[in-house]
């Protein structure tokens, strides 16, 4: 039976080009380096987080500041280069500062909500089965509200207020990324190197952390980026109904409830707040998208 | 001190190193909401044999016939229906022999070597993970992995610290078998491990396989369509059809003169090389039935040029484990009141 030549070493055959090979992170990194959109989506992102952390010395004026005499001022007007609100109190600085508040709210429940939905996905997600579908079913209550109706719902019952409204956009969003997480674990359980994994005798915990983890988080990581938009627009809306920040505090979402009473009297100045929130959101939102081609590997 | 020693031999060498005995698994399918459908397909109905220490046993059929839920079930990633698998005289998952214990001792290659492979594990931490896993200690376990790089032909200083995405398809396969041996089984299940990859480069990889298997006195269980490969690896054959063993035997017997009329189409659909001999004989028609609701009698029935009413009719004797060669077929069952296997009982 010679059907079979020699054995060949594999290194032989194939060289490959040499260099040392680059690790997963830091070639996504290059990747996410080469697409504009993206890196445009990032550096807006930069800006906005530097004006939350540095806002209060970059305003011009003290945004609690309120004067009778100039109320409802024009964008451009002499020292209020963004005109001013219902209560004379600078635009600008008002938006400057309202950055803390606005993101803070923003991101918070979005980051809380990922511990916890990632850990609850990926344990329906591994654990299959029973457990699996109890779990599954009960995040699918939670699911069936709109978004929206399930915060002000919440936010209701624990009472209105800055660290209740962050509580009650966490409760909306574990159920979202607790799906994403739980699709995603198990397709990645169903994986061969998760079976060569068991085959080789390693218990769940070991599996999971090994093997199960670095191949889920990333998704799922992606997922609760895009859910910063919604919370930053949700948590906005909270305290749009009075249910989140209180006045006279600057949030964007409050500012803009509060000037809506002047949108025929100063459109432009009454939409600022809402333009800020949107900028936020659609850069979340491509920074985002950035990520998730930038982490597929595929290539 | 080395946490992790080769395990040795419990019985003499003539105790088969695997026996199989009425493997089952029955896959249970969803009913719809009316409470309607709800069958179970059977992939694994009713398969025993043996692996004797040493040897290759080759495992043929077409798709679906339950090849790889076999190999799954011998790996214990799923749990059978009903039946036992007894590793060296020790039944699996036992007291004797905890599945931990046996997964050190069996170890699996499968198919697809990319998706066996974690795409975020350099593969030196992937084969070191097995070891690890018990009781060696990091250092020692990246160490031997380099040495198993080596041995399966890939330079550790050029390849340890590479991801599975860089390296080709017959790579990724000698990273696998790396991975399989790096916790010093007894015994490789094969399954489909060449199937995916070029005919030069699966050539490379079966000589590789050949090798190490005398390097380290290894059993195999090889899974493949691919029936030139199987009879070229081979010691014995299993030909299996529809979730049961048609026929096995001593592969050069059985290439030969096939007993079963499914393993006779099964090699005539194998081209020859040589055109005096090529097969007269009719090559296999349409595809394998249903396995959720199999034909009665023989399985094999409709397809069957041989076939006679009884075979629809009366189920053949299933291959028993201890039996060296045998068929399931009731041509071969003197009395069975197949037209053919009453000639031949009289004629012996």
């Amino acid at each position: 039976m010679s059907a079979f030549p020699a054995p060949i070493s594999a290194s032989t055959v194939s060289p490959l080009p040499m260099q040392r090979s680059r690790g997963y992170w830091t070639s996504a990194l290059l990747r996410f380096t080469r697409d504009p959109v993206a890196m445009g989506a990032a550096l807006v992102v930069l800006l906005l987080i530097a004006l939350a952390v540095f806002g209060p010395w970059l305003a011009p004026a003290d945004p609690y500041q309120s004067s009778m005499l100039k109320r409802l001022k024009p964008i451009g007007t002499e020292g209020l280069p963004l005109g001013s609100d219902e209560l004379g109190r600078d635009m600008l600085s008002r938006l400057i500062v309202g950055a803390r508040l606005s993101l803070f709210i923003g991101i918070t429940p979005v980051i809380c909500a990922f511990v916890l939905g990632a850990a609850i996905g990926i344990l329906a997600g591994y654990a299959g089965g029973i457990v699996n579908t109890a779990i599954m079913r009960t995040i699918d209550v939670f699911y069936a509200f709109p978004s929206v109706l399930l915060a002000i719902a919440l936010s209701g019952v624990l009472g209105a207020g800055v660290v209740n409204s962050l509580i009650s956009l966490t409760i909306v969003f574990i159920p979202q990324i607790a799906r994403v997480a739980e699709s995603v674990t198990t397709q990645v359980r169903g994986r061969d190197y998760v079976e060569a994994a068991r085959a080789s005798g390693a218990d769940a915990f070991t599996i999971v952390r090994v093997h199960v983890l670095g191949n889920v988080l990333g998704p799922i990581f992606v997922y609760a980026t895009s859910l910063i938009a919604v919370s930053m627009i949700l948590a906005s809306g909270l305290s749009f109904l009075g249910l989140g920040v209180k006045p006279p505090e600057p949030e964007w979402g409050l500012m803009l409830n509060t000037l809506r009473t002047a949108i025929y009297v100063q459109p432009w100045v009454a939409a600022l707040p809402g333009v800020m929130i949107f900028v936020t959101s659609i850069s979340f939102n491509l920074l985002s998208d950035g990520l998730r081609s930038a982490m597929d590997n595929k290539g | 001190m080395n946490a992790m020693e080769a395990v040795s031999d419990i019985g003499s060498p003539a105790q088969p190193l695997l026996t199989i005995r009425g493997l089952q698994k029955h896959f249970p399918l969803k009913k719809d909401p009316l409470g309607r459908g709800g069958g179970v397909v059977r992939a694994v109905d009713g398969v025993d044999f043996e692996v004797l220490k040493g040897e290759t046993l080759g495992v043929v059929g077409e798709s679906g016939c339950g090849k790889s839920t076999t190999a799954r079930l011998l790996m214990q990633l799923i749990a059978p229906t009903a039946g036992e698998v007894i590793f060296d005289g020790r039944a699996v998952g036992s007291r004797d022999l905890p599945l931990k214990a046996f997964r050190r001792q069996v170890q699996m290659v499968f198919q697809d070597s990319y998706a066996s492979l974690n795409p975020r594990l350099t593969i030196e931490d992937s084969i070191a993970f097995g070891p690890q896993v018990h009781g060696v200690a990091r250092n020692e376990a990246v160490h031997r992995a380099r040495d198993l790089l080596a041995r399966v032909g890939l330079e550790p200083q050029r390849f340890a610290e590479r991801y599975p995405h860089e390296l080709s398809g017959g790579q990724r396969q000698r990273v696998n078998i790396a991975r399989a041996l790096a916790l010093q089984p007894r015994m490789v299940i094969l399954d489909e491990a060449v199937s995916a990859l070029d005919k030069s480069v699966e050539a490379q990889v079966i000589n590789l396989l050949l090798d190490l298997k005398a390097e380290f006195g290894l059993t195999y269980v090889f899974i493949s369509h691919d029936l030139n490969v199987v009879r070229y690896m081979s010691d014995r054959v299993m030909v299996m059809y529809l979730g049961q063993v048609a026929e096995i035997g001593p592969s050069h017997p059985l290439y030969k003169a096939p007993a079963h009329p499914y393993t006779r189409a099964l090699l005539s659909s194998m081209p020859s090389m040589d055109p005096d001999h090529r097969t007269e004989e009719a090559a296999l028609a349409g595809d394998p039935p249903n396995p959720i609701d199999p034909p009665s009698g023989c399985r094999f029935h409709p397809r069957c040029a041989l076939a006679a009413p009884v075979c629809s009719q009366r189920v053949p004797a299933r291959v028993i484990a201890d039996s060296r060669q045998a068929v399931s077929c009731l041509i071969h069952e003197p009395g069975s009141g197949h037209p053919m296997a009453q000639a031949l009982a009289q004629a012996a």
